[in-house]
C-alpha cells in the first residue's frame, strides 16, 4: 500500500501547474450557465485544448495526452486547486466519450471526439423525461425505423446546458413492444436539427441552466446510432457508471472547495466541527478514488460503489456549502454582481449547485436502493 | 501509487479471519466479562504463535517489525471478531511506548510471543486500564513521562461494554526512561480506529443478515425501503472511513497526528453509527443481552469515547489546518 507518485507522475503535475498559473483568467468568468458564459466557457476549452490539456487521459490521436488515471487525478487537483473555469465541455467529455470510446464505430469516434475535446461542439445529456427521471427504463420517446435511419419523437428534460449546447445524447425507445429497458436505441442528434425545439428552463436561480427538448419526426441517419439497436439501456449503463463514480466528480473539485472553506474559516471557533468534517471528507474522497483507481488499473471494473461514491460526494458537496455559507453569514446571500458578495458571490453559486446533487444522476434515493441490493444483497424492491 | 492492501497485508488478513471464524468470538467476550480468561487465552496464544502478538515489534526482540497498514489490518480483523483484551495495549502502544528504551529488552520479547500482554493508560484520554488483572506490565503515562508496574494496586471499574475490564490504578510504577508517549498515544488512537473499523463492518454484516431472515408483512425486512436505506447509509460511512485510516497509516510525520485523529473521528463515528443502526433494524431482539449484537454496539460506544473524544480529534485537526496543514490525508 503506498501513496507515493511515480518521478513522471511528479512531472506531469509540475507541468500542469505551471501551464495553469500562466492562464488561468484572474477573474471568473460569467456564470456557464448564461449566454455570455457559456461562450466565454467555450473559449477557454479551445485555450485548454491548444495546450493539449483538455482531455488529458485520452488517446492522442483524439486530441489527449494518453495519461494514466492517477496522472488525470492529479490533473484534476492542480485544475481546481487554480481556481480554473467549470467546464462546460464536461457532459461530453465525461459522459458521452467514455460511451464513444467503449460502444462508437471507428467512424463516430472521428467524427465526434476530436470536436469534442476542441469545444467546438458541446453535448447535452438527454435521459430524463417528463415521466422518466431516475427510472430511465420508464423512457416513452420514440425511434422510428425510416429507410437510412430513424424519426424520433417525444420530449426530453432536464438537460443542463442543452440551452446554448450543439449536440445531444439520450435513449429512445425503437421497439415499443419491449417490456421496459429492453427496446431502447442510443442516439446522438444535432440540436438545430428540423424538428428540434429547445426551451430553456429556469435553474433555481433564474439562470437557464437545463432545457426542455421537444422531438417533432427528427430525422436521425443510422450513422447515429450509438451500439447497437436495442441496446440503448446497456450501452448508456456504461456512462451512468462514469457519472456516478470516478470522472464526473473527481476528487479536486472538493479539495479545492475544502481549501477555500478552511481559507474562509481561518481558524476561529465558529463552524469548527463542520469545516473540519468538511475537510476530512474532502481528503476521505480522495483516497478512495486512489483504491478505486488501483482496482482499476488492476483489471476490476468499477461496480456498483460508484452508487457509494455517488451519494458521499452530493451530500459531502452540500455539507460543505452550507458550511460557507453559515460562516458568511447574511452575506452569503449575495451572488455574482452584488458589489459587496465574498468571492464575487461564488459559493451562493456552488451552493445552489451542490443543491442538485443528490437529485441528478440518479437520485440519492435510487443510489441507496442500488447499495442495498447490489453491494449488500438485499432482496429487490417490488417493482 | 498503489493505495490497497499488497497480497501479503491481504493473506494475513484472510488468515486471521478464517482463525475467528473457525472459533467463536462471541463465546469468548461473555466468559472475558465473567472473569474466565482461559477462551481468551487460547485465541491470544494462536496470535502469538502466528507472530502476530509482535506485528509491530522489531525483529529484535523477537516480532515480525512490519509497519502500521499490517497493525492496524490485524486489529481490523481482532475489532470484527469482538476479541476482547488489552489488544491495541498490548500489539500497538506498549511497543510504540518502549521502541527506544531500554525497557524494551524486558517486555517485548513476551509481549511478541503472546506469552506477556500489556495495558496502559495516559492521564487525560486513557484514564483507565484496560484488563489490568489480565496484563503482566500495566504502564502509565502522564505528559511526556511513562512509569510500569507489574500489580499494581487497583480498583475495578464498569464499563458500558462488560467485555471491557477497567481498572483505576493507584499505586505508582518504576520509571521507563525514553518512554515515546506520544507516539504510543497516537498508535493507541490509529489501533482504536482500525478495531472500530473492524466493529462497524460486523454490526453491518449481522444487520444485512438479519433484515434477511426477519419477516414482517410477509416478506423480509430487508426489502423495505427504509430499511435499506438505514444499511446503505452504514455502508458509505464505512466505505469512506476505510481509507482515512490506511491513509493515515502512511502519512507524513509531520501530518501524522492530524491524520490519525481524522481517521479515529471517521472510524468512531462510522462504527457508532453502524450501532445505532443496527439495534434499530433488529428491533427489540437486538435490546437483549441475550443476543450477540450487544457485544459488537456497546463496544463502538465505549471506543467512540476512548483514544480522545470525536471532539476532541476535531479539535486537534482544527488546530493543523488553522496552521496552514491544510495538505490532504495521506500527503
Amino acid at each position: 500500500m503506498d501513496l507515493t507518485f511515480s518521478a513522471e507522475d511528479l512531472a506531469f503535475r509540475d507541468e500542469v501547474r505551471t501551464w495553469l498559473r500562466a492562464n488561468v483568467p484572474a477573474e471568473p468568468l460569467p456564470s456557464l450557465e448564461t449566454e455570455t458564459g457559456f461562450a466565454a466557457h467555450r473559449q477557454w476549452e479551445k485555450t485548454l485544448h491548444a495546450a493539449g490539456f483538455s482531455v488529458v487521459s485520452w488517446p492522442v490521436e483524439f486530441g489527449g495526452r494518453d495519461v494514466s488515471l492517477v496522472q488525470w487525478l492529479l490533473f484534476e487537483e492542480e485544475y481546481y486547486a487554480a481556481g480554473a473555469p467549470g467546464r462546460v465541455g464536461q457532459n461530453g467529455i465525461f459522459l458521452l466519450a467514455p460511451t464513444l470510446f467503449e460502444h462508437g464505430t471507428a467512424e463516430q469516434r472521428e467524427r465526434f471526439l476530436p470536436r469534442m475535446a476542441s469545444g467546438e461542439d458541446v453535448w447535452a445529456q438527454a435521459w430524463s423525461e417528463p415521466e422518466a427521471g431516475s427510472d430511465l427504463a420508464g423512457i416513452r420517446s420514440r425511434a422510428r425505423r425510416v429507410p437510412g435511419g430513424w424519426r424520433l419523437s417525444g420530449q426530453k428534460t432536464w438537460s443542463s446546458r442543452a440551452a446554448f449546447a450543439d449536440w445531444a445524447f439520450g435513449l429512445f425507445r425503437s421497439d415499443p413492444d419491449a417490456e421496459r429497458h429492453r427496446g431502447l436505441t442510443y442516439f446522438l442528434f444535432p440540436l438545430d436539427a428540423a424538428g428540434v425545439t429547445v426551451r430553456p428552463i429556469g435553474r433555481i436561480d433564474g439562470k437557464p441552466a437545463f432545457a426542455e427538448i421537444f422531438l417533432n419526426d427528427v430525422f436521425v441517419p443510422d450513422s447515429d446510432v450509438l451500439g447497437e439497436v436495442g441496446e440503448g439501456w446497456r450501452v448508456a449503463m456504461s456512462t451512468t457508471g462514469s457519472e456516478r463514480g470516478l470522472s464526473l466528480r473527481s476528487p479536486g473539485r472538493f479539495l479545492a472547495a475544502a481549501q477555500r472553506l478552511v481559507e474562509s474559516w481561518n481558524g476561529a471557533a465558529q463552524l469548527q466541527d463542520r469545516v473540519v468534517d468538511a475537510w476530512i471528507g474532502a481528503s476521505a474522497y480522495r483516497l478512495a478514488t486512489f483504491e478505486t483507481v488501483t482496482k482499476v488499473l488492476a483489471g476490476s471494473p468499477v461496480g456498483p460503489e460508484s452508487s457509494m461514491n455517488k451519494v458521499f460526494w452530493s451530500e459531502l458537496d452540500i455539507a460543505l456549502h452550507e458550511a460557507a455559507m453559515d460562516l458568511l453569514g447574511p452575506d452569503a446571500e449575495l451572488t455574482a454582481g452584488s458589489p459587496a458578495a465574498p468571492d464575487g458571490g461564488a459559493w451562493p453559486d456552488g451552493y445552489l449547485f451542490a443543491l442538485a446533487g443528490p437529485i441528478y444522476a440518479g437520485t440519492n434515493e435510487i443510489q441507496r436502493n442500488v447499495i442495498a441490493e447490489r453491494v449488500l444483497g438485499l432482496p429487490r424492491e417490488p417493482r | 501509487m498503489r493505495f490497497t492492501r499488497t497480497t501479503e497485508q491481504q493473506d494475513m488478513a484472510e488468515a486471521l479471519r478464517a482463525l475467528f471464524d473457525a472459533g467463536d468470538g462471541a463465546a469468548i467476550a461473555r466468559s472475558w466479562a465473567a472473569g474466565d480468561a482461559a477462551p481468551w487465552r487460547r485465541v491470544w496464544a494462536q496470535l502469538g504463535e502466528m507472530g502476530l502478538c509482535g506485528v509491530a515489534v522489531p525483529e529484535r526482540f523477537g516480532g515480525l517489525g512490519l509497519g502500521p497498514v499490517e497493525l492496524v489490518t490485524c486489529l481490523e480483523e481482532l475489532g470484527r471478531a469482538g476479541l476482547p483484551g488489552p489488544c491495541v495495549e498490548s500489539i500497538a502502544v506498549v511497543p510504540a511506548l518502549l521502541a527506544d528504551t531500554a525497557a524494551a529488552e524486558r517486555w517485548l520479547p513476551g509481549i511478541a510471543s503472546g506469552n506477556a500482554v500489556g495495558t496502559a493508560t495516559f492521564t487525560e484520554h486513557v484514564p483507565r486500564a484496560l484488563d489490568a488483572d489480565a496484563a503482566d506490565a500495566v504502564f502509565q503515562c502522564d505528559g511526556e513521562r511513562a512509569t510500569v508496574a507489574e500489580r499494581p494496586d487497583a480498583v475495578a471499574q464498569h464499563s458500558i461494554d462488560p467485555a471491557r475490564r477497567l481498572w483505576t490504578i493507584e499505586s505508582a510504577g518504576e520509571p521507563v526512561p525514553g518512554a515515546q508517549v506520544a507516539e504510543a498515544f497516537d498508535l493507541g488512537a490509529l489501533g482504536c480506529a482500525a478495531q472500530l473499523l473492524g466493529i462497524g463492518q460486523r454490526l453491518l454484516d449481522m444487520s444485512t443478515r438479519y433484515v434477511q431472515e426477519r419477516h414482517q408483512f410477509g416478506r423480509p425486512v430487508g426489502r423495505f425501503q427504509a430499511v435499506k436505506h438505514h444499511l446503505a447509509n452504514v455502508a458509505v460511512r464505512l466505505e469512506f472511513a476505510r481509507p482515512l485510516v490506511h491513509g493515515a497509516c502512511l502519512a507524513e510525520p509531520r501530518h501524522r497526528s492530524r491524520d490519525i485523529s481524522a481517521a479515529k473521528i471517521a472510524a468512531s463515528d462510522a462504527a457508532y453509527f453502524a450501532g445505532r443502526i443496527a439495534l434499530q433494524v433488529h428491533g427489540a431482539i437486538g435490546y437483549t443481552a441475550e443476543h450477540d449484537l450487544h457485544l459488537w454496539s456497546t463496544k463502538a460506544t465505549a471506543l467512540h469515547a476512548a483514544w480522545g473524544t470525536t471532539t476532541w480529534h476535531r479539535r486537534r485537526v482544527a488546530a493543523a489546518l488553522a496552521a496552514g496543514e491544510t495538505a490532504p490525508v495521506g500527503a
